[in-house]
């Protein structure tokens, strides 16, 4: 017994560190000037997946990601803790897609793959933080769903034993393979780079970086083919390019603005219901609340 | 996320010495496992990169678990049940998240599923480590055990355990007993070797091993019958899944807490003899006492690392009298003083290290192939410098790092000496450094010889004809001169050809030789790097006028005055 497991993870832009032009006008992040990160669900997706192939010798762990070739980089650091391969869908007919385009191309990719046993992601990204491209993508494929994971109790061939974290307590449910898990925070955190696979696996790159840096990559790839990370297009997945990108994503937003924080007059209150009942009012009006 | 390696740039200044291609050369020996392993290095720049990788992962354990749980280490430190060590759970975090990362048998070849790394960057794994936690340095720095077997083992020996060294397997070198401290001659311990069963036993009581109750351990004993000198010691490695040895109690310490100090007694224990009978003492333990050494050199660094920025943060964050205290003189001169002790230790350790380096490099060369005229001449002439250089970086290193923690706990005032700050437990933890693995006073007994046969003399001259950038010509007119100073002041000792008053002054002497090393260390990094000029400046200054109480004392206190001191104590 040995499974294909598939790992979902995002690079997103380090929502700790925002500037100030981080939205372009549309509404769309301006990844050019932020410095991006591995998602930290998808860490904690990664460990999980990196759990059961230590319990499951022989199991394949495959990193899927969907973004610019600058995403490769989540790939290679995926590989220093423990992958086996990657795949980055990258191509500009990708651009733009919300929750369900992106879902929608993941799903294709990993139909690709098929027969996949498990797949793990992150609840959400820290950049969207909508928790919907897990669950979107398992119902496209047709795969049962655990969402919330937080640890893994038990696994045999055909099912998955999983503790979920959930707002008012924790749950164990058992699920029958092939099944799709996402992961919370709080599950185990990500194991840290092992030093060997970092020497192996520094140089690995997908054809696009090395063109970008202009480095010849035949001999490399030729002498030492595990360095090669995969690089797939709309045509590689047999993806219908309508259900991609803008076009395929309903998702429309429509207005950008920067909030500043700023107490400028202090309100003061009495407790009559008037009072009270004018300052709802004015929250109401404002859209603060409501 | 804090990296203890990325946010000091001094670890990849020193890394990137140009000694270092030389080391890389002779490590990898032309690379010839390029393409056998899928991690050997192709080449010097790429060997340099995964030093690099590995420190910063190491980093991230340093800053991200080793540092905060050092407090927890500290207030609970280790058990001991049913005479077996149990380290605190943190302490086990830590260990395991290294193992976690594959970085154990850092030093060890490949054929043993080490990293194949130099001294080097295991050194500076050290000093990352004990900035975060003093007393985990001494658990991972005992990965020399490792490298002893590697050097004098027998191949069955190293086959069977240098690859369990990298799986995490934990070291302990026992030496000391109740009466074999700084004399080693002394050890009781005793080896049998059964002629039926064709093994060695162990009976005996070892005292203030640290880590004592590890997987496996280097036993030194006396093997041979009859004899009460080092001639009649060897060393032995004893494994613990023998069950033969019991720990009757763990030390009760004033620091490193983490790190449990253990009294074993050893009831017939089968052990297995390391290299050759009687050389367990003169030549085996010789050398893993100079590997452990530059440890605590490593240790020192890393803990006045740790006490100088605890020290600087504080002075920033204190105010007295509406402003902070850095700004006055008092402080910032104490600070400044501290930093250039703190980047001279540094410096002179990692000189150290690239000296034992290519000594031991060498050394292992030579049993793949037979060296040329020029490989051997520079192995000898290495293994010299590695053998002065070792004493006197573990004396300066373990002296500043106590100089650094007490000022740093001075600029705390009475926060400091309470629990409620890190300082408090660097300060305890740093007082060990100058005893352990021999004394400071021990030291000097070593580095003294480095005086007389002229070692040190001569890399002075070395080290002055490579000053050659014009702006460094005034510092560097300051170090001849207190270079002649040193001359003057030594042909006078020598002169008398009294060992007795050579031996009253020759901790002044190595320290008057050790200030001028680093002060030329200080300068060449700075023709490196300008971010050294400060305290290089500093350094020279302070070091100038230590030098000159020094040469005041040992020209004016003669023999009368050895005479009088031992009348006082009435000491024939």
């Amino acid at each position: 017994m040995s499974f294909k497991i598939v790992v979902l993870a995002k690079q997103v832009p380090d929502t700790a560190n925002v500037t100030q032009d981080a939205m372009k006008e549309d509404g769309t992040v301006n990844r050019a000037v932020l410095p991006v990160i591995f998602n930290p669900d998808d860490l904690h997706a990664l460990e999980m997946a990196l759990s059961v192939k230590d319990k499951i010798k022989g199991s394949e762990v495959i990193l899927l990601t969907m973004g610019p070739v600058r995403a490769t980089e989540i790939i290679r650091e995926a590989l220093f803790r423990g992958a086996d391969r990657g795949y980055l869908l990258t191509d500009r007919r990708f651009a733009g897609s919300d929750t369900l385009a992106t879902s929608y191309a993941l799903s294709m990719a990993i139909k690709k793959l098929w027969p996949v046993d498990l797949v793990f992601t992150g609840r959400q990204a820290i950049d969207g933080d909508t928790a919907q491209v897990g669950p979107q993508t398992a119902e496209k494929l047709g795969l049962s769903q655990i969402t919330y994971a937080e640890k893994l109790i038990d696994i045999d061939d055909s099912s998955i034993t999983i503790k979920r974290r959930l707002g008012r307590g924790i749950e164990i449910i058992k699920a029958p393979l092939p099944c799709l898990i996402t992961v919370n925070q709080s599950a185990p955190r990500c194991r840290f780079r092992n030093a060997k696979l970092v020497m192996k696996y520094k140089r690995a790159a997908s054809i696009s970086e090395l063109q970008e840096r202009n480095e010849d990559y035949y001999q490399l790839f030729e002498n030492k083919p595990y360095l090669k990370i995969d690089e797939w297009g709309v045509e590689d997945i047999n993806a219908d390019v309508n259900w991609l990108g803008l076009s395929g994503s309903p998702t429309k937003v429509k207005k950008i603005e920067n909030v500043v924080f700023k107490a400028k007059e202090n309100l003061i209150l009495s407790d009559n219901d008037n009072d009270i009942d004018n300052l709802m009012k004015t929250l109401i009006n404002s859209h603060i609340i409501g | 996320m804090e990296n203890f390696f990325l946010d000091n740039k001094s670890l990849k200044f020193h890394l990137n010495h140009h000694l270092m291609e030389k080391i890389v050369r002779i490590k990898e020996d032309d690379f010839s496992e390029k393409d056998i392993y899928d991690y050997a290095p192709q080449d010097v720049e790429d060997a340099i990169d995964n030093y690099e990788k590995v420190l910063e992962i190491i980093g991230e354990i340093a800053g991200e678990v080793i540092a905060n749980n050092a407090e927890i280490v500290d207030a609970e430190g280790p058990q001991l049940i049913n005479n077996e060590v149990h380290y605190h759970p943190a302490t086990q975090e830590n260990y395991n998240s290294l193992m976690e990362a594959d970085v154990m048998g850092m030093t060890l070849p490949r054929k043993y599923q080490g990293l194949n790394f130099p001294i080097l960057p295991f050194v500076m794994s050290n000093e990352i480590i004990a900035r975060a936690d003093a007393s985990f340095s001494n658990i991972w720095g005992l990965q020399d055990c490792a490298e002893t077997i590697n050097e004098f083992a027998s191949e069955e020996i190293k086959d069977q355990y240098l690859p369990l060294f990298s799986q995490g397997k934990t070291g302990a070198m026992a030496l000391t007993e109740p009466d074999a401290g700084s004399d080693l001659q002394a050890v009781q311990l005793k080896a049998t070797y059964d002629e039926k069963k064709e093994k060695w036993y162990l009976n005996g009581v070892k005292r203030f091993i640290t880590n004592g109750d590890a997987d496996i351990s280097l036993v030194l004993a006396r093997s041979e019958e009859g004899t009460t000198d080092g001639r009649g010691l060897s060393l032995f490695l004893y494994d613990r899944s023998d069950k033969a040895v019991t720990v009757r109690r763990i030390e009760n310490k004033m620091g490193i807490h983490g790190s449990p100090t253990c009294e074993l007694v050893f009831k017939n224990a089968p052990a297995r003899l390391i290299g050759q009978r009687k050389l367990g003492l003169i030549k085996y333990v010789m050398s893993l006492m100079n590997a452990a050494r530059l440890g605590v050199a490593a240790q020192s660094v890393g803990i006045a690392e740790a006490a100088y920025r605890e020290g600087y943060k504080y002075a920033l964050e204190r105010y007295q009298f509406g402003k902070p205290i850095i700004q006055f003189p008092a402080v910032y001169e104490m600070l400044n003083l501290m930093k250039a002790k703190l980047d001279g230790a540094r410096t002179l350790m990692y000189e150290t290290t690239r000296f034992v380096d290519i000594y031991k490099g060498l050394n292992y060369l030579s049993e793949k192939r037979p060296l040329n005229q020029n490989e051997r001449d520079e192995l000898k002439k290495y293994q010299k410098l590695s053998e002065y250089y070792t004493p006197l970086v573990k004396l300066f290193a373990s002296e500043y790092a106590n100089q650094v923690t007490y000022d740093a706990m001075q600029i705390h005032g009475g926060s400091g000496y309470m629990k409620d700050y890190p300082i408090e437990r660097l300060y305890r933890d740093a007082r060990i450094t100058n005893i352990y693995e021999g004394t400071s006073q021990l030291q000097v007994v070593a580095a003294i010889r480095g005086i007389t046969n002229n070692t040190f003399r001569e890399k002075l001259n070395d080290y002055n004809s490579q000053i050659t950038h014009p702006e460094l010509q005034n510092l560097k007119s300051s170090l001849i001169k207190m270079t002649s100073q040193y001359d003057h002041v030594y042909s006078k000792i020598k002169d008398t050809a009294d060992q007795e008053l050579l031996d009253f002054h020759a901790r002044r002497l190595v320290e008057m030789m050790g200030n001028i090393i680093i002060s030329y260390l200080l300068l060449l990094d700075t023709q490196r790097d300008i971010q050294y000029l400060s305290s290089a400046q500093t350094f020279i200054k302070y070091a100038n006028a230590q030098n000159t109480q020094h040469a005041g004392l040992i020209t004016t206190m003669d023999d009368e005055d050895v005479c009088a001191c031992k009348n006082n104590f009435g000491i024939e």
